[in-house]
Order: structure tokens, then sequence, then C-alpha cells
């Protein structure tokens, strides 16, 4: 039934094909690569993915890594023009946020534009609006951007249409850090929602 | 009016699932629906199930919508987290005696060159032409960006 014919994959381990294999028909936005068995230590001795960047937000001030520290954050990158997979994600994260009630406040959700040729601020500001719930929207010069994809192990490739237009294949996974910058966790879509609210909230008490 | 088709219409309008379905032949083209768009889009996408009694597979091959300058049908697949999306040129075989579901993360219509953005609460007229069944009117129900999948199953409300 998917006959999506895109030769270039880019193994990233055994256990994200395995997950795969069992939800692709119904995978929704980002997969898990580990759920809560692989614990943080292990993540981070394994160089996961995160690093140092510099962008701005959808008001122009600059956001670095560095800005970021001193709250756990959920990142996940994608672009306005995905009708599917970017809002669905985006609509999941602002309820989970909801749902940490009044801990809300003490993460941070960061949504990368992975389209800087037509993302400009006011797009990603527009996009966000949509969504009840505080997101941090970046955008940057695309070199810039192009860094920090490869070093949080992102995976973006522009694919022309037929149509004259063109779409953006991306890694659909929501990326969790915690306070001090470092990579955390990833996040499954299909995880059930209170599961996934108490994992955001360990997060949030670490 | 039989009491068939009384009883019938009554299960309709009690349950919100079954307030719109479309059919036309042995297609049925059930609760059709879409995210509202941020201010800025001209993309959108919609959703539905098709459901074919037929013994005959039937293909949904386009779609066209008076709000889009352009209707197709896209596939999106999900390969080690990467998501891909692709037209499907020769559209979307409905397999005799069963569905086709269009929905979040999978097979979708993509409405392009939006006239306008979608708003919550909007109805968007649309019509699939099948292979066989010919032209079957939908019109997709616009819910918030920030509904969830489930949300929608519920009832759509939002």
């Amino acid at each position: 039934m998917m006959s999506v014919s895109n030769a270039r994959t880019q193994p990233r381990g055994v256990a994200i094909r395995a997950l795969l294999a069992s939800g692709l028909a119904v995978g929704i936005a980002g997969c898990s690569a580990s759920p809560d068995t692989n614990n943080r230590t292990s993540a981070a001795e394994h160089a996961g993915p995160g690093g140092g960047f510099k962008l701005v937000d959808t008001k122009g001030q600059t956001v670095t890594d560095q800005t970021l520290k001193g709250k756990p954050y959920a990142i996940f990158f994608g672009f306005t023009r995905c009708p599917d997979v970017c809002p669905t994600t985006m609509a999941r994260m602002a309820l989970l946020h909801k749902k940490l009630g009044t801990q809300a406040g003490k993460m941070n959700v960061v949504f990368v534009s992975v389209d800087p040729e037509h993302d400009k601020r006011e797009d990603i500001a527009s996009f966000l609006s949509m969504f009840d719930a505080p997101v941090i929207g970046l955008t940057g010069d695309p070199a810039e951007l192009k860094r920090m994809e490869k070093s949080f192990k992102i995976y973006v490739e522009r694919v022309p249409l037929p149509n004259g237009d063109y779409t953006i294949d991306h890694t659909a996974r929501i990326l969790l850090f915690d306070r001090d910058g470092q990579f955390a966790d990833t996040m499954d879509a299909k995880e059930p929602e209170d599961q996934a609210v108490r994992r955001l909230s360990r997060l949030i008490n670490a | 009016m039989t009491p068939r088709i009384a009883l019938a219409l009554i299960a309709a309008l009690a349950s919100p699932l079954s307030a719109q379905i479309a059919r036309k032949g042995s297609i049925t083209a059930a609760d059709p629906w879409s995210r509202a768009t941020s201010p800025r889009a001209n993309i959108g996408a919609g959703y539905v199930t098709v459901r074919n009694t037929s013994t005959q597979p039937d293909q949904l091959v386009s779609a066209t919508s008076p709000r889009a300058a352009k209707v197709e049908i896209h596939t999106m697949s999900l390969d080690d987290s990467i998501m891909r999306m692709r037209p499907l040129p020769n559209g979307l075989e409905i397999p005799a005696g069963g569905e086709a579901s269009l929905a979040p993360g999978g097979n979708h219509i993509m409405l392009i060159g939006l006239k306008s953005p979608l708003k919550a609460g909007e109805r968007i007229p649309a019509t699939l032409r099948f292979a066989r069944a010919g032209d079957v009117r939908i019109a997709f129900k616009v819910v918030g960006a920030g509904s969830t999948v489930a949300g929608v199953r519920q009832g759509g409300r939002q």
C-alpha cells in the first residue's frame, strides 16, 4: 500500500527498524527509538543528538542552545506547509503540554523549520498560532539550520514534486532534552497520553 | 418512507460518527474531515474512509474541490522515523469488499493552492472520482488544527 520509492534510507539502528516494522501502516508522527528502557545515561554516553546552535525565534530574537538551558525541552523539526505529520505532532505536543497542568511552564516546546526557503518568521508564527501551547518557533540561516539538523541527527531532504512544488522528507521524531541541554529521549506518537505526560513530568522533575 | 428507512434515518441522526456518509454505487465515503490551516498556509489535507461493497476493486483516481486550485492523492510513509510524502499518480485502490482509510500518518487528499485558509466549523466541498463508481461528492468537515486524531474520532468537536 505504501508505495514510496525513495531508496535513500539511513539505517539508524535495529530498535527503530523493529518498531517501524510493527507500526508503519498506522504510524502517525515520530517514533521512539528508545522507550523507557534506554535511560538517559546510556543515551548521553553514546553521543546522542544535540549540540550548539544559533537561530532566531518568530519575533526575531536570537535563541541558542544556551538560551534554552535551565528548562527541559521537547523539540520537533518540520515545516509549515507539511499538511499531515507536522500539525498532527504539534497538536499532540500541545495536548501533552496542557496535560502537564501547573508543570507546563517548567518545560519548553520548540519547533524548528526545516524549510528556510519558504518558512519566514511570520509563516512559523502563523503555523504555531493554531496550537494551544506556547511554542518557540525557530528559523535561521540555511547553513546554520543544516549544521543543527546534522548535529541533532535530523534527516532533511528537499524533494521536487511533479506539480512543480516540493516537499521535504524529514525525521518526524520529537526529541527530549534535559535542563542541561543533554539529550534525554525521543517521544513515540503512539505512546498512551498519560504515560507520555508522566515521562515529561519525570524530565521536569529530574 | 418504509419503517426500515425511518429507523436508518433515526440511527444516522443519533450518531455523530455517521453524520456524513456519501454513497454512489458500491462506494461509500464516510466522515470526511480536514484540519484548519494557518492563515498563511496554502495547502491542506483531507481525510475520509472509503468502502467498496462491490466484488470488483475500484480506484480513487482523482479529486477536485472548488476551494483548491488542485487536488492530489498523496501517501505518507515513515521509515526509520523519516516522513516521506509522495503523490499517488495512479490514485488509490479500494479493494473489493474492503476499504481504504485516508487518515493522518498515511494516505490523504492534498488540497493545493487553497483560495482561503480552512477554518474550523467549515465544510469544504470536494468530488472524489472513482474509476468504476464515478463521482462521489463529499464535504470535508474542518476541525481545529489542534484536534487530536482521537478527538476527531470521538465526534470531531473543537
